[in-house]
This record gives C-alpha cells, sequence and structure tokens, in this order.
C-alpha cells in the first residue's frame, strides 16, 4: 500500500498511551494487518474520544504527547493505523520499540520538542487542523482556521532511509 | 575510555553502520512465539523470502496461548509449528514441552554472556539477566532476523542502577523492580540500557536477577542487564561443561564482557533498599507504586501466580511458604500456572502443587494465559486481579478489568486474605 504522509489530524491529549490501549491483545489472534481494522483505540482511556467517532475516520495524522506506544512490542499497533490510512504520528516522544515499528513499516514517527506539541495542540482548538509533511525538506505546515504553523522536525537519517526505501525488510533485504 | 557491556557487545558483533550511530547487530539468538511470528511468516511468504538465516539460532514456541482456544489460536500454532517442520528448527516447543518463552529459553541454555538477542515481545529483555544484549522488538525486526541474522539499533547509552544494601525478609526481586520503576518512571529508561549493579544483585539467583531483569521495559528500557558472575555459571553449567575446564575458567571467560570501571554512564542512580518494603501497583501504569501497607484492604476477586516475571521455581516455593497449610478467601480465584513443565514438575515433587492445590488454588499447564487477558483467567469488566505479572495495563487481563501487580509472597497473602495483603503480617 502506498504511503501518504499528512492529510486531516486527530488530537490525543495524553502521555503514556500504550499499545493495549492502540489494539488490545484479544485482537492479536488475527494474522492479517486488515483484521484489526474496526479496532483501533479500542481501549484508550481518555475523556471524551470515541474509537468509532468520525474525527478518527477522517484522520491520516495523529498527534499526541509523550512516550507515544509504550508497553507491548506488538507491531500490530503502528499495523492499526496503517490499516485506518494513519501514516503520520507526531509525538512528544516514543516508546523504542513503537518508534522502530513505525519507521520500519516505512511509516513516520515525527518526534518535536514540546514547545511544538503544544503549539499544534493550541492550534486545534481554533477548528479541524490539517497538516502536510514535507520529508525531503524536514518540514511539516499545519492549518487551521486561517492560520498555520511552519515546523521543522529532526529525523535520523537512517530513519529516513526507512521511510524512503519502503521499510527495513526493504532496506535489509538489498543490503545484507 | 572504557566500556561499558552493552557497549562491549556492540563492538563484537556489529556487522555494519550504514549511518552513522545506526548499528546494524549480528544475532545469536532469533527467539519466536506464535503470537508475533505468524505475519513475519506470512510476509516472507508473500515475498516470496521464506528462508531462515540459521535454524540452529532461532528457537520457536507456543507459548501464549496454548493448548489452542479457538480456531484462530489454532491457526497461529499451527504456521508457527508448519514453518518451524519446514525449516527444521529443532529447538522448537509444542504443546507437552511448551512454556513461557521467557521462562523456557534460559532453562534450556539458550542464553549466554555476551549473546545478542532479539524476539517479538516486549521482555525479551528479561534475558539481559545472563550478560546478553536482549531486546524486544516487533515483526518486522523479527522477519528481518529471522531472514538475515542482524537487527539494526542506535547507540546503547546505558543507565547503570546500582541497588545496595541488605534486603529485609519478605522483600523480594520484584519489589525492588517495581520501587525502581516507581522512582524513574515508565519512560524514565527509553531507548536506555539499565545496568543493574551493586551488592543485592551479586547476591540475587538467577531466578531474581531474570525478575529484575524482565520488568526494564516497564521503565521503557531496551535492555536490562546483570553482569554474569559465578550465579551465571552454576545456572549454564550443565550446557557449557565441555567446554570449560572449570567453573572458575568459565567465570573468568565471562569478565570479558564486564563494563570497565571507567565505563562512561548516562545516567548512575543509587538506590539503598534496605528499608524497602513489598510493593505493589495501584492503577493503570506499572509506575504507580505504593507500599503494600498503602493498598492492604484492596478487593480481589482472582489471584494469578505466574508468567514471564514470577512463574519459576523460586516463586513458586514462597508463594507455597505463604499458603501452606492456608485456605484462599472464599470469593478468590487462585490461579497458578507454572511457567515451563520443568517447574511443573519440580513443583510436583516439592509439594508445592499439592499446597497450591489444597489452598484452593486451580492449577494451569505452563503458558502466558491470564497475563495478557488472552484465556485462561480472563476478568470481567470491574474485576480486580492480583497477580505476579509485570504488566497493569487498563484491560491488560480483560477488558474493564484491573490488575495489581505484587510478588509471590504478596499474591499469596492476598489470596489468603481475599483483599490486598502483606504477607509477612498474616
Ligand atoms: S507471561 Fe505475560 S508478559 Fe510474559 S511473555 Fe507471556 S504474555 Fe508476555
Amino acid at each position: 500500500m502506498k504511503k501518504t504522509f499528512g492529510g486531516p489530524a486527530i488530537f490525543l491529549d495524553r502521555s503514556d498511551i500504550n499499545t493495549d490501549e492502540i489494539i488490545p491483545a484479544k485482537y492479536l489472534t488475527e494474522v492479517t494487518k486488515e483484521a484489526l481494522k474496526p479496532y483501533i483505540l479500542e481501549d484508550l482511556k481518555l475523556e471524551g474520544f470515541d474509537p468509532k467517532g468520525q474525527a478518527l475516520k477522517n484522520a491520516r495524522v495523529l498527534v499526541t504527547r509523550e512516550n507515544f506506544g509504550c508497553g507491548s512490542s506488538r507491531e500490530h499497533a503502528p499495523w492499526v493505523f496503517e490499516v485506518n490510512g494513519i501514516h503520520t504520528i507526531i509525538a512528544q516522544s516514543y516508546a523504542r520499540i513503537f518508534r522502530q515499528n513505525t519507521f520500519n513499516g516505512g511509516m513516520l514517527a515525527i518526534e518535536l520538542p514540546k514547545a511544538d506539541i503544544d503549539r499544534l495542540f493550541a492550534l486545534s482548538r481554533e477548528g479541524a487542523v490539517e497538516i502536510a509533511v514535507d520529508l525531503e525538506g524536514q518540514t511539516l505546515k499545519a492549518r487551521a482556521g486561517g492560520r498555520e504553523e511552519t515546523l521543522r522536525f529532526e529525523i535520523s537519517p537512517f530513519d529516513k532511509a526507512l521511510v524512503q526505501a519502503g521499510g527495513w525488510v526493504e532496506f535489509a533485504d538489498a543490503r545484507y | 575510555m572504557g566500556k561499558t557491556i552493552a557497549e562491549k557487545i556492540f563492538d563484537a558483533h556489529l556487522r555494519d553502520e550504514p549511518f552513522s550511530g545506526t548499528y546494524v547487530l549480528d544475532l545469536d539468538r532469533v527467539l519466536c512465539h506464535e503470537i508475533t511470528t505468524p505475519v513475519a511468516i506470512a510476509d516472507l511468504e508473500w515475498r516470496g523470502k521464506d528462508r531462515v538465516f540459521d535454524n540452529t539460532k532461532i528457537k520457536a514456541v507456543i507459548d501464549h496461548v496454548t493448548p489452542a482456544k479457538d480456531s484462530k489460536t489454532a491457526l497461529q500454532g499451527k504456521m508457527l509449528r508448519d514453518w518451524a517442520h519446514r525449516h527444521a528448527i529443532k529447538d522448537f516447543f509444542d504443546v507437552g514441552h511448551n512454556g513461557v518463552c521467557h521462562a523456557l529459553f534460559p532453562e534450556k541454555g539458550y542464553i549466554r554472556p555476551g549473546f545478542t538477542v532479539i524476539m517479538g515481545d516486549s521482555h525479551t529483555c528479561t534475558h539481559g539477566a545472563f550478560g546478553a544484549f536482549a531486546a524486544g522488538v516487533g515483526t518486522t525486526d523479527l522477519e528481518v532476523g529471522i531472514l538475515k541474522g542482524v537487527c539494526a539499533f542506535r547507540k546503547p547509552n546505558t543507565i547503570r542502577i546500582n541497588l545496595t544494601g541488605t534486603l529485609a525478609p519478605g522483600v523480594y526481586a520484584k519489589d525492588v523492580i517495581l520501587y525502581v520503576i516507581g522512582q524513574i518512571g515508565v519512560n524514565g529508561a527509553t531507548d536506555r540500557v539499565i545496568e543493574f549493579r551493586g551488592n543485592i544483585v551479586d547476591e540475587m539467583s538467577m531466578e531474581a536477577r531474570m525478575t529484575l531483569s524482565n520488568m526494564a521495559i516497564e521503565a521503557g528500557g531496551t535492555s536490562g542487564i546483570c553482569l554474569p558472575d559465578m550465579t551465571t555459571v552454576d545456572y549454564l553449567w550443565p550446557f557449557i561443561q565441555n567446554d570449560y575446564p572449570s567453573k572458575e575458567a568459565a567465570c573468568e571467560d565471562f569478565r570479558r564482557w564486564h563494563s570497565d570501571e571507567d565505563a562512561v554512564y548516562e545516567k548512575v542512580l543509587d538506590f539503598d533498599v534496605s528499608t524497602l518494603e513489598p510493593m505493589v501497583t495501584y492503577g493503570y501504569k506499572p509506575d504507580c507504586v505504593k507500599p503494600v501497607g498503602e493498598l492492604a484492604g484492596a478487593r480481589v476477586d482472582q489471584v494469578y501466580i505466574g508468567t514471564c516475571t514470577n512463574g519459576r521455581i523460586e516463586d513458586l516455593r514462597v508463594a507455597a511458604a505463604v499458603l501452606k497449610g492456608k485456605k484462599i478467601a472464599e470469593h478468590v480465584r487462585g490461579i497458578v500456572s507454572p511457567a515451563t513443565p520443568k517447574i511443573f514438575k519440580d513443583a510436583l515433587k516439592e509439594g508445592i502443587i499439592d499446597i497450591f492445590m489444597d489452598a484452593g488454588f486451580c492449577v494451569t499447564n505452563p503458558t502466558c494465559g491470564a497475563c495478557l487477558g488472552m484465556s485462561n483467567g480472563v476478568l470481567a469488566e470491574g474485576e480486580v486481579c492480583a497477580s505476579t505479572s509485570n504488566r497493569n495495563f487498563n484491560g491488560r487481563m480483560g477488558k474493564g478489568g484491573m490488575v495489581h501487580l505484587m510478588s509471590p509472597a504478596t499474591a499469596a497473602a492476598s489470596a489468603i486474605a481475599g483483599v490486598i495483603a502483606d504477607a509477612r503480617k498474616l
């Protein structure tokens, strides 16, 4: 599946969102990624969040706080985002395995300093946020209610190469 | 400048540095279970690359849901089983021989000091107890590990945690690690290696060290490493006795993996645990920890003793000592899952299984089962479990259920009291 980076964003205003919340263990009996689709964020503990809501359905980008994806190593967590069309995640920080899994699948796990994350959350209070990502230039543009924020992001050359190659299997297979 | 154990292992296994700061390591062990491996197998087949880099370095087990509970879990087991047979993976463990991966593989002697180990399971850090660099990975890393025998990591920046003092009677490795996580937080070691040091670690058995290393990931740690010593040699001796003229020689050889005196740590944390009390978690994060006294009296519906954290023989002995001659509370469902067949048999021989059954516990076969809410003790909405496992996330043992993490002693005491209880005060 061709990955797209950018689009309407959904905001999850909490730290330490774990992989059990993203995709509960009981669905790990599925052996295809596609089958995970309906269960995205089913057990997320967050006031006002509706895992069956339209906002999540429309979202192509997810913005959240610290230590996103902690807990289990299940790659089902980035997969459930992938099959729901969310190929870009933006957070202040990630759990290591989740971050690596996301890049390994050729998706983006962008890390931004707290001030920038705060800026995005502030923007989200003005209306629906649309985010465009320029991977080459390492910048993203976020728009809402006629206002626009342009933010620079850092990405390690390895992670960038993984996204460009389409994932770690492709990268490793060509090289080792 | 000196090096840490993790840096020494990286140096010895470096295959490639495709970019500055990215280290692609050769792997000594690629471990597999039936939850995360089948998707990797299916993807390899789909790519026309259904191969394995070395069938002696790959070990596999069906452990999470076994025997299969339904058609889906049966298919996962079958995919792993067929794949293991297809590639002549000799060390494959199925019903009758299987047990919880992080208890079974060490018990078979597969993990050695200085090894690089990956598995599609976050608690792979357990194997760091042997002085190995062992990390949990996702399915794609696992897939590349299976195919190419390599995995990529960032520089292993290390946090050294010195544990010193004397543990009071009734306080165990589980209490120590819960306390440490409570102190540094669930994000306290993210992207870092934890090196466990100090006289407390030196005096611990391999079982206790595994409990310690097992929960490194609950603080975000990539691996939780203990330095190999005579305790490590004693544990591994049946498997290495032909490789060394004496235990002393093995111990000397393992010393090459010791961190140098002048190794550079990102942080050094000192904890004197002499006054430590048994610890219990509350809430839904493993860093929400309190001394048992502050949570005593909280209701429990189920008590679960087992898992890769605390399902080893030493743990069962501790719980049995508390349970001996007692009955668990009428409203409590007690479940014990010895982590491997060997542990089960040893527990039988020692009369431990009798003690559990006489107390009113249900004894299950070796499996993860209830730990991740997939089988053998799933909680109903609103129910509470006192558990010796490692994760108390919302819904972990069943949707709407809640988990308190604790040591086997505290779990056993809570089973008897029917509420969270301090084993020292029974
Ligand atoms: S016992 Fe629990 S934590 Fe350990 S490997 Fe099994 S499911 Fe994971």
